[in-house]
């Protein structure tokens, strides 16, 4: 995955806090995934403007204690490629 | 497995069966046989109370449904609403009353997705089994609108013995149409579909052949590279082991019903069990503490061969509804499962299959003259 592209979420999808299920989770159309924290950490700087570089600046800022984050992002965002939630442009 | 009562989790999903009024008449319609005698419907202020009290329970997905849900001419206030509470909002329809003005003001009023239902690939067919002269032009219209307005566009197939040949017709017509997500939803005999189902169910070879094609258009849409998503619903009949039916009793879905009847799954009406009504009790209380919602939570209720069986946590026994419709008794096991003792009425469904000779014309349609008849009483 290159860093310089940008991940947007597909278009039917939506990422927002569930309070009751404590936790982010992922809808589309008659369906439902529930993240876990990091997913959720790293969904949540998708934004379809910020480059994979920018995201993973931010949240290596956001968890300091974490170490380098770039292997796990792009595990991650390689992951919703391929399921279909978000595209890279 | 089930949460036994008391471990129970939020009803994550939430069915709004906004009416059963409907301008077709779908021979397999889930509907109640006897709906045309339950008039009575929710006004608008009582489905945003239901509404409300189902996102503060943690409900995520709101279906919009019916009968069709867009003769409620309080849909779109509905659809804002609900969009306002934070549901991801789905509308299913079968396109008929639905016009591109509505198509967008729904866009503004938040809808997320729209599901258009189509009965076969063809007008003739299509309009046949839909019981409508012009419910196919206006199906195809409509869906070119949906996708034209720009939300992700599911098009739905209830499958059936007489359009069950057509899988490759329909998945052109679907790429056509530059559908993002298809589903051929084989037909589940409940309702209507229930009376009609030496008319509809498929024989095996029928299906077989239909898999086959299905498979082959995946990997068909794989190779040219199209991301169109096709989900093949197969039949359970078809099955030695039940379907884990609504991810268990109570446990995820709550369906209200048009006059507020709360359900844990929208057929479970013709189940013998009392089930609340949302205008007298909160969801709340129907959700964690009515008898009707806890009556098949957990597993003790289970007879044999479920009881002592090492499957039970996977399947739940099956579905509730369809150990009602075949044994008699919804405590059963589904029949689908091969351990159970009544397992032969599945068996004699697929040999009636094998050699069923029914036309179009035998069926029973869903309207409201069939719908008094049958229940003249
Ligand atoms: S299945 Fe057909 S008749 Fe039944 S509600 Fe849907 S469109 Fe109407
Ligand atoms: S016996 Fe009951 S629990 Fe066991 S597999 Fe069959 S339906 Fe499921």
């Amino acid at each position: 995955m290159t860093l310089e592209k940008t991940p947007k979420l597909r278009r039917g999808f939506r990422f927002q806090w569930e309070p009751v299920q404590q936790s982010h989770v992922l809808l589309y159309p008659e369906g439902m995934v529930k993240l876990n924290g990091s997913a959720g950490a790293i969904l949540a700087e998708v934004d379809g403007v910020r480059p994979v570089h920018e995201i993973i600046r931010t949240l290596e800022q956001q968890f300091p204690d974490a170490g380098p984050l770039a292997a796990d992002v792009e595990a991650f965002l390689a992951e919703a490629v391929q399921h279909q939630w978000i595209e890279l442009s | 497995m089930t949460a036994p009562a008391g471990q129970v989790g939020p009803p994550l999903w939430l069915l709004a069966e906004l009416t059963y009024r409907c301008p077709l008449q779908c021979p397999y319609c889930s509907n109640p046989l006897d709906y045309a005698s339950q008039e009575h419907e929710l006004n608008t202020e009582q489905w945003l109370d239901v509404l409300r009290q189902g996102r503060a329970m943690g409900a995520a997905q709101l279906g919009f449904s019916g009968g069709e849900p867009l003769v409620r001419q309080d849909l779109p206030e509905l659809i804002a609403g609900a969009r306002e509470l934070g549901y991801y909002t789905n509308l299913i329809t079968s396109g008929l009353g639905l016009t591109e003005g509505k198509v967008q003001a729904f866009a503004e009023a938040g809808l997320d997705h729209i599901q258009v239902s189509f009965q076969a690939s063809d007008p003739e067919l299509n309009n046949a089994v839909a019981g409508s002269r012009k419910a196919f032009e206006q199906k195809l219209a409509m869906a070119r609108a949906v996708k034209a307005a720009g939300y992700p566009m599911v098009l739905n197939f209830v499958i059936h013995r007489h359009n069950i040949h057509q899988m490759n017709d329909i998945l052109a017509l679907c790429e056509n149409l530059d559908a993002d997500y298809v589903e051929l939803a084989t037909c589940q005999y409940y309702g209507w579909a229930f009376k009609n189902r030496e008319g509809l169910m498929p024989s095996k070879a029928q299906l077989v052949q239909a898999e086959q094609e299905v498979n082959g258009y995946r990997d068909d849409l794989r190779n040219r590279g199209r991301p169109m998503k096709v989900i093949f619903v197969t039949p359970d009949y078809y099955e030695e082991r039940p379907k884990a039916c609504m991810n268990g009793w109570g446990n995820l879905f709550l369906t209200v019903a048009p006059d507020g009847t709360a359900l844990p799954c929208h057929s479970a009406r013709l189940l013998p069990i009392d089930f609340p009504n949302v205008q007298s009790q909160s969801l709340n209380d129907i959700w964690y503490h009515s008898p009707g919602f806890n009556h098949y939570r957990g597993d003790s209720w289970m007879p044999e061969p479920c009881r002592s069986c090492d499957e039970k946590d996977k399947d739940f026994g099956g579905c509730r509804c369809q150990a009602y419709l075949l044994t008699g008794n919804a405590d059963n096991a589904d029949p689908v499962c091969s351990k159970s003792p009544h397992h032969d009425r599945i068996l004699a469904a697929r040999t009636a299959a094998d050699h069923a000779t029914a036309g179009l014309d035998d069926l029973i349609y869903r309207n409201a003259r069939n719908s008094k008849l049958l229940y003249r009483g």
